[in-house]
Order: C-alpha cells, then sequence, then structure tokens
C-alpha cells in the first residue's frame, strides 16, 4: 500500500516561508479554496493556512539555535481525526494514505480539530468547513502534469530542498532512504497516531577555526593606513569612470 | 480549550431535560411499588413534555455549534466510530419516547396489556418508561463520551467524566423535578428533593475526585516531543503568522488563569452547598418557591461547571501555539 509523505529536513530549513506562501497561493485557488483571510493589511491579520513555519530557540544564549519548524498536516498512519467524524466528511484514502475532507459533507462541528493533537486542522472562517493540507491532492494526482511537477506545491517551492515528498512504504524511496539513513522521526509517538510525515534532526557541525585566524592579518597587499596615495589612477577611481 | 456557549447549554440543558424524564419515571416506578402516592397522569405528561422542551433547548443550542447546521442530519452516518454521531441518533430518541411517555400518561393509555407475576401490570406508559430509561442512559454515555474518547485531551480522557454528565444531570433533572412539584404543591417535592441533594451528593464527588486527579495530571506530550527535539530549555519565538488563527482561538480559553481557579469554588458551592440548604429550607417552611431557586442557582453552577470543564483542558495543541508574534 501507497504511503505519501512529506519528509522535512530541520537541518537546512532557513524559515524562508516559501512553503508557506506556494502553499496558499495553490491551494487557495484550487480544489481546497478558498483559504480566506481576513482584515490582511490591519493590526490582527488572520486567515487559514494549511502549512505554517514555527520558530523555536533552543538552548539559553549565547548558546542557542534557532529551529525553524514547518508543520503541516501528518497525514497519520492510524488518523484520530477520521473516525471521530459524524459524517464521514474526514476521510483517508486508500489508495494513497492521504487524509482528506470532503467539503460537501462537513458541517463545521470542529470535532475533528480537537481529535488531532498537533493542531494541524483549520475551520475555514468564509465557508464554515474544516480545512487542512491535502498534500495538493489534485496536483499529484494530475496526470497530465509531467512527473516531476507532480509533487505538492511546499515541496516545488523550497529554496534550499528541504522539502522531500514520496512514498514511505517504498523502502527505496527518496523518503524512505532519507528516514532511514538521516534519523527520520515522528512527532509525538507517544500517542500511536503513527504521522507518515517525518522530520530529519539537524546535524552537529564542527567548524574548525585555526589560532591564526582569530587575530586580524592586514591585508598584505594594501596597508590601509600608510597607502601612499599621490593622485594617480586607481582601481577605486576606475568604478566611477562612465557615470 | 475554548469553552463554547452552545456547547455549554447543550450539555447542561439536555442534562437536566433527562434528569426530570429520569424522575418522572422514577416516581411511576415507585407508585407502582406503593412507596408513593399514584400520581393523575397530567404529573408525567407535563413533567416529560418539560423534560422535552429542556432537551428541544439543548438541541437548538446545538445547531449554533455547528458551521452548517442544513447539514446536520448528515451526522448518524458514522455510528460505527464516532460518539458525536451516536449522541446525535440517541438524542431525538429519548425526546421521542419523552414526547410519548408524556402522551401517552396525558390519553391515560393504561389499559394492562399483559401481567408479570402475581401484581405487576405492564402497560403502555410503563413500557415507555423503561425504554426511555435505556435510551436517556444511553444518550448521557455518549454525551460524555464525546470528550472522555479524545485521548489527547487527558483531563477529559476518564470515566470520571462520564460519572460527571451522569450524576450531575441526573441531579439537575431530580432538581427540576422537585421544583417542578414544588410549584404544582405536590407532595412528591420531598421525594424528588431528597433523590436530587443524593445525586447531587455523587456528582458533587465524582467532579471533586475529577479535579483531585486533574490536578495531578502529567502532561504526556511536551515541547520536546512535540518537535522532536532533545533539550531542556525550547522557548517558542514566533508561530507562522503575526496574528491569531484558529488555533489560537479554539484551543485557548483566552482568560485568566486565577478565573479559572475560582470559578471552581463558585460552582461547587453553587451545585452542592446552596441548593441542599434551600431544598431542607424549604422541607421546613414548605415553600413552594424555594426549590424553583434552589434548581436555577445549581443550573447557573453547573453551566459554570461546564465552562470550567472546557477551560481547564489543555490541548497538546497549544505546544506549537504558545507566542503570537
Amino acid at each position: 500500500m501507497t504511503q505519501l509523505a512529506l519528509v522535512i529536513d530541520l537541518n537546512v530549513c532557513v524559515g524562508c516561508h516559501a512553503c508557506v506562501t506556494s502553499c496558499k497561493e495553490w491551494n487557495t485557488s484550487g480544489w481546497a479554496g478558498p483559504l480566506t483571510d481576513y482584515n490582511p493589511y490591519e493590526s490582527s491579520p488572520r486567515g487559514t493556512f494549511f502549512n505554517r513555519v514555527q520558530t523555536f530557540e533552543v538552548g539559553t544564549f549565547p548558546n542557542a539555535e534557532t529551529i525553524h519548524f514547518p508543520k503541516s498536516c501528518l497525514h497519520c498512519e492510524e488518523p484520530p481525526c477520521v473516525p471521530v467524524c459524524p459524517t464521514g466528511a474526514s476521510y483517508k484514502r486508500p489508495d494513497n494514505g492521504v487524509v482528506l475532507v470532503d467539503y460537501e459533507k462537513c458541517i463545521g462541528c470542529k470535532y475533528c480539530s480537537w481529535a488531532c493533537p498537533y493542531g494541524a486542522r483549520e475551520l475555514d472562517e468564509q465557508q464554515k468547513v474544516m480545512k487542512k493540507c491535502t498534500l495538493c491532492i489534485d496536483r499529484i494526482s494530475d496526470e497530465t502534469l509531467p512527473e516531476r511537477d507532480r509533487k505538492p506545491a511546499c515541496v516545488l517551492a523550497c529554496p534550499t530542498n528541504a522539502r522531500l515528498f514520496g512514498d514511505i512504504h517504498d523502502p527505496d524511496s527518496e523518503v524512505s532512504v532519507a528516514i532511514r539513513e538521516r534519523g527520520g522521526y515522528q512527532l509525538m509517538p507517544e500517542w500511536g497516531t503513527k504521522p507518515a510525515n517525518h522530520y530529519l534532526p539537524r546535524r552537529r557541525t564542527q567548524f574548525h577555526i585555526r589560532p591564526d585566524e582569530l587575530t586580524r592579518v592586514d591585508n598584505p597587499w594594501r596597508k590601509e593606513d600608510i597607502t601612499p596615495y599621490t593622485g594617480e589612477e586607481t582601481i577605486d577611481d576606475m568604478a566611477w569612470v562612465g557615470s | 480549550m475554548h469553552p463554547a456557549l452552545s456547547v455549554i447549554l447543550l450539555t447542561t440543558a439536555i442534562g437536566a431535560g433527562q434528569g426530570l424524564f429520569l424522575a418522572m419515571i422514577t416516581g411511576q416506578l415507585y407508585a407502582i411499588a406503593h412507596f408513593l402516592p399514584v400520581q393523575e397522569g397530567q404529573f408525567y405528561a407535563f413533567g416529560s413534555l418539560l423534560a422535552l422542551a429542556f432537551l428541544l433547548a439543548g438541541l437548538g443550542a446545538s445547531f449554533f455549534h455547528l458551521g452548517h447546521p442544513e447539514r446536520a442530519w448528515r451526522a448518524i452516518a458514522m455510528w460505527r466510530t464516532s460518539w458525536l454521531s451516536r449522541e446525535v441518533i440517541v438524542l431525538p430518541l429519548v425526546m421521542a419516547l419523552a414526547f410519548v411517555y408524556g402522551v401517552a400518561h396525558a390519553f391515560s393509555w393504561t389499559r394492562p396489556l399483559f401481567q408479570i407475576g402475581d401484581a405487576l401490570q405492564v402497560d403502555l406508559t410503563l413500557l415507555l418508561g423503561i425504554s426511555g430509561t435505556v435510551a436517556t442512559l444511553a444518550l448521557f454515555v455518549c454525551t460524555a463520551m464525546i470528550y472522555a474518547a479524545v485521548r489527547f485531551l487527558q483531563e477529559w480522557h476518564t470515566p470520571l467524566t462520564v460519572s460527571n454528565f451522569l450524576f450531575l444531570g441526573t441531579a439537575s433533572g431530580f432538581m427540576l423535578a422537585a421544583a417542578y412539584s414544588a410549584y404544582l404543591g405536590n407532595p412528591l417535592v420531598t421525594f424528588y428533593g431528597t433523590w436530587a441533594v443524593i445525586l447531587t451528593a455523587i456528582g458533587s464527588i465524582s467532579r471533586f475526585m475529577h479535579l483531585r486527579r486533574n490536578d495531578r495530571l502529567k502532561p504526556k506530550s511536551t515541547l520536546q516531543t512535540a518537535i522532536g527535539i532533545r533539550h531542556t530549555q525550547i522557548v517558542q519565538k514566533a508561530q507562522g503568522a503575526t496574528g491569531g488563527s484558529f488555533n489560537t482561538r479554539e484551543f485557548f480559553h483566552g482568560r485568566d488563569q486565577r478565573l479559572v481557579q475560582v470559578s471552581r469554588y463558585v460552582y461547587l458551592t453553587l451545585i452542592l452547598p446552596i441548593p441542599v440548604l434551600l431544598i431542607g429550607l424549604s422541607y421546613v417552611i414548605t415553600s413552594p418557591r424555594l426549590p424553583i431557586v434552589a434548581f436555577c442557582l445549581q443550573f447557573l453552577g453547573l453551566m459554570i461547571e461546564r465552562w470550567a470543564f472546557f477551560a481547564e483542558a489543555r490541548h497538546p495543541q497549544n505546544l506549537y501555539y504558545q507566542s503570537v508574534s
């Protein structure tokens, strides 16, 4: 059985929010949209997002690290949001494991959002139905697109390639290899929801500094304080030529 | 969690309605067993119609909770897995039984259908009463299990949630039955009042144990398990939005933590000591009004109790939404 998922590499996520904006752009105008925004240019803007990047500071200054943490629906293998839905609007696709909401059936009772420990579901204020990441289901299952474009918008937009997409049940897929070889883990494993999305941990990086690099060495080509400048044409002057 | 007025009204109103319906049936059973004088059919009829009014009020309030109330009929689909679906099925069933039970008494459809043993003559009202009792108890379980079944909300995930809903709801219904009898000048007010006091005491003990349990609760999820980073010092700096969101509105009660603490003393007082004193006093001075006041104050207490029930539940998703910036 296929279980599509995202694998997010925290080691390279720089918190640029490109995944957030591309997700919003693609989905607000597509099958799952609109993802309404209220007061976008005022003091308390609010709106519906499928994907948010949160920022945590780990450790205490000066030994602190900033972790940018993108989070969307994790497409759990045991999704707690599905059995609680009274109308059957919340369902897990049997063919690829994507958890979806049927907006025509949703009554907006919010029970699924209570049952999700990750806060991945958001009630759309305008449509009054529950919305969540669809893994860009309209895009990944569109056979008319070229193979390389059949990926979620966030994955295609990520400039640092921090997001991988694939089938975690296929042991040879890019995501399975990444999980296996780089210690991919799940969020809140204590609840037994078995999230399909995994995270790759940050890796310890060694930064070697040689002692002689700690003291400033003057530019051997240009002694700053004693340059004998006598009015002849220099490279600095060349830059102004023609202006 | 954010306490929604619609859900507070739903659970307290149907609790009182169910309790009153049970009180009517209990009164009839006691009368059959000759522990109490037999009442006229009108007494049970108006009582169960009053119960129906409370159930209808609760149902009406529940519609305000839905984004699409016009699709509410769809909610019966997933009865195999969803307690909410089960509640949506059982609530109209209880309402129908309360209605038919009242009608059967109003029109005195009490001709015995068959006889068990030497003395017990089974008529339509008795059959409806027994089915009504089963359905009402099932509804208490369904309503409470909607909350108790969410295992991430550790404050709710306990059998004490079910016993609170059951006993506090029944207590409020018997208190309502006492108020109803007092209003009519019916001697059953002592019977219902005494049961109301007993059930209130059991409900209060259950709620007290629930509070004690929750005070000692250790959250299963921490920031460490939430983002999978093993470090003791983690502080959230931003949540990806400069304003609020569904997540910040739905899962935070938005009030001072002290208010939740104070509300505990307020509702515990309003639920137990005050109504008990008023009921006791009404016996002494045979007042027709004090039981009504007792019911109203206890109902107010139960609404505050339900508010606190929501406010004290800490959803693990809040770990991801600790500061708006």
